[in-house]
């Protein structure tokens, strides 16, 4: 990143508490335009939460973060635009087709051609064929590709990752690999959380490790082979 | 006219929803069969003839009210359920968008459950009701009612206790909407022209007014952890 350019995500000093319960205790990471970054920690690390602020969907306590230098809460609707976000939730409704499902949040993004894009996204996915079954039909796999499919249908630049691969069979897991190789190679800012050291190795630029609500490791993938992250995974993580 | 057509797509979503599985709508116009039914009971060992017009407008709305508080206590909840209000708010949509499409929805499910009520009110009560007065009541009165009712339900969603809650808060706030409500349409039974329950029905017009105004001011910090 050049001293000039503006980082796609960027949290200073991000805290978040829950009553007395800190869920974040200042967490400072930047993440470059077109960087994947993923984000280990153990449950309970605030990978969620440190989510759910970057996607305005919660309010910090204290600090800031900022969107290609634009704080979500103080921005207009239009910021969340570049979001693209698949969380443990499918935010989808299980009463409606995937067609359904689909045309309702193109409406809500006011995209110019939905038809065409929801047929890009479903055959993407490989739920084409399934377009007008409800999704309360769906096995928990088939929703997690739907809900890809929904992340994906604005086409974000900046895509938020929390446990994608929770709940996923082999066959939807692949399926999500490959969408998620196509975003990286598609020069968009991706942060993926897991526990899953290897499945959040595979394809980042970079890695960081989240532990009680502070940032306790951040490096390149570069150079960084799976034992060696486990152990250094472990250092950081190992309970006080 | 993307703000509206957002709100549109909302008030679309809820409907085939409900097309779909019929849920709401059924518990809603079942429930507010047995209140009427449970009332007619009640007041034929104590109340007849003439007597029945002073009890039927309270009776009405007692039945639309717990019909309608059914409804309120789907309208969010069904959105917290699945996850789906993280998707209604992480889209570019003004957050304001999904109060009015949220209560343009439930207004609609209690308009649709009303008409049908209102010849089942005819036949137990043997009141007539079918009067474009007392629609235009109606109206006003669900309108204001779903007003407030879903500002306080997209804020009793994010309870264990939703489900208690909601009724609580919300009837004392609704108080002033119910009672200007029944006075109409006791007035309007009574045959007192609209000039002369005007006071009434305008007191419905600004609640109509007032609750989404104080909902577009506030509902953004209200569906925002």
């Amino acid at each position: 990143m050049s001293g000039q350019e503006l980082p796609a995500i960027e949290a200073r000093k991000l805290t978040k508490a829950f009553g007395h319960q800190a869920a974040l205790r200042g967490v400072d990471l930047q993440v470059a335009e077109g960087e994947f970054l993923a984000l280990f920690g153990p449950n309970g690390a605030g990978k969620t939460t440190l989510m759910r602020i970057v996607a305005s969907l919660t309010r910090p306590t204290g600090g800031a973060v900022r969107i290609r230098g634009v704080e979500p809460g103080k921005a207009g609707p239009a910021l969340r635009k570049q979001i693209g976000l698949i969380s443990h939730n499918s935010l989808l409704y299980a009463d409606l087709t995937p067609d359904e499902n689909l045309r309702f949040f193109a409406r809500l993004y006011d995209l110019e051609d939905p038809a065409a894009r929801i047929d890009v996204v479903l055959d993407q996915v490989g739920l084409a064929a399934r377009r007008r079954d409800p999704v309360r039909t769906f096995s928990r796999g088939m929703v997690q590709r739907l809900a890809i499919a929904r992340a994906i249908l604005h086409d974000p630049a900046i895509m938020l990752l929390d446990e994608p691969y929770t709940g996923l069979d082999l066959q939807a897991a692949d399926m999500l690999r490959a969408v998620l190789e196509e975003l990286a190679a598609s020069n968009r800012t991706v942060i993926l959380t897991t526990h899953n050291l290897e499945q959040g190795l595979e394809m980042c630029d970079r890695a960081a490790i989240l532990n009680r609500g502070r940032v306790a490791w951040e490096g390149p993938r570069a150079g960084l082979d799976l034992e060696s992250m486990k152990e250094l995974y472990r250092s950081v993580t190992r309970p006080a | 006219m993307s703000y509206l057509r957002k709100i549109g797509a909302i008030v679309w979503k809820d409907v085939v929803a409900e097309l779909r599985t019929k849920e709401m709508f059924s518990a809603m116009f079942v429930f507010a069969v047995l209140v009427i039914v449970v009332f007619n009971f009640a007041f034929d060992l104590r109340v007849s003839g003439e007597r029945v017009r002073e009890v039927a407008p309270g009776a009405l709305w007692v039945a639309f009210t717990f019909a309608g508080i059914l409804g309120l206590n789907r309208a969010f909840a069904s959105e917290k359920d699945g996850g789906c209000l993280e998707g209604l708010l992480l889209a570019p949509v003004d957050h304001t968008a999904i109060y009015f499409g949220k209560m343009i929805s439930t207004a609609l499910f209690m308009l649709v459950v009303e008409a049908l009520m209102l010849p089942v009110f005819t036949a137990f009560f043997g009141v007539n009701l079918f009067d474009l007065r007392l629609v235009f009541i109606v109206v006003l009165g669900t309108v204001g009612f779903a007003g407030v009712g879903t500002v306080l339900s997209a804020m009793t969603a994010q309870t264990r206790a939703r489900e208690v809650l909601l009724p609580i808060l919300l009837l004392p706030v609704a108080a002033p909407v119910l009672i200007a409500a029944v006075k109409a349409t006791g007035g309007l039974l009574d045959g007192l022209t609209m000039a002369e329950i005007a006071a009434w029905w305008r007191l419905l017009l600004a609640f109509d007014v007032l609750f989404p105004a104080v909902a577009f001011m506030t509902f953004d910090y209200i569906v925002k952890e």
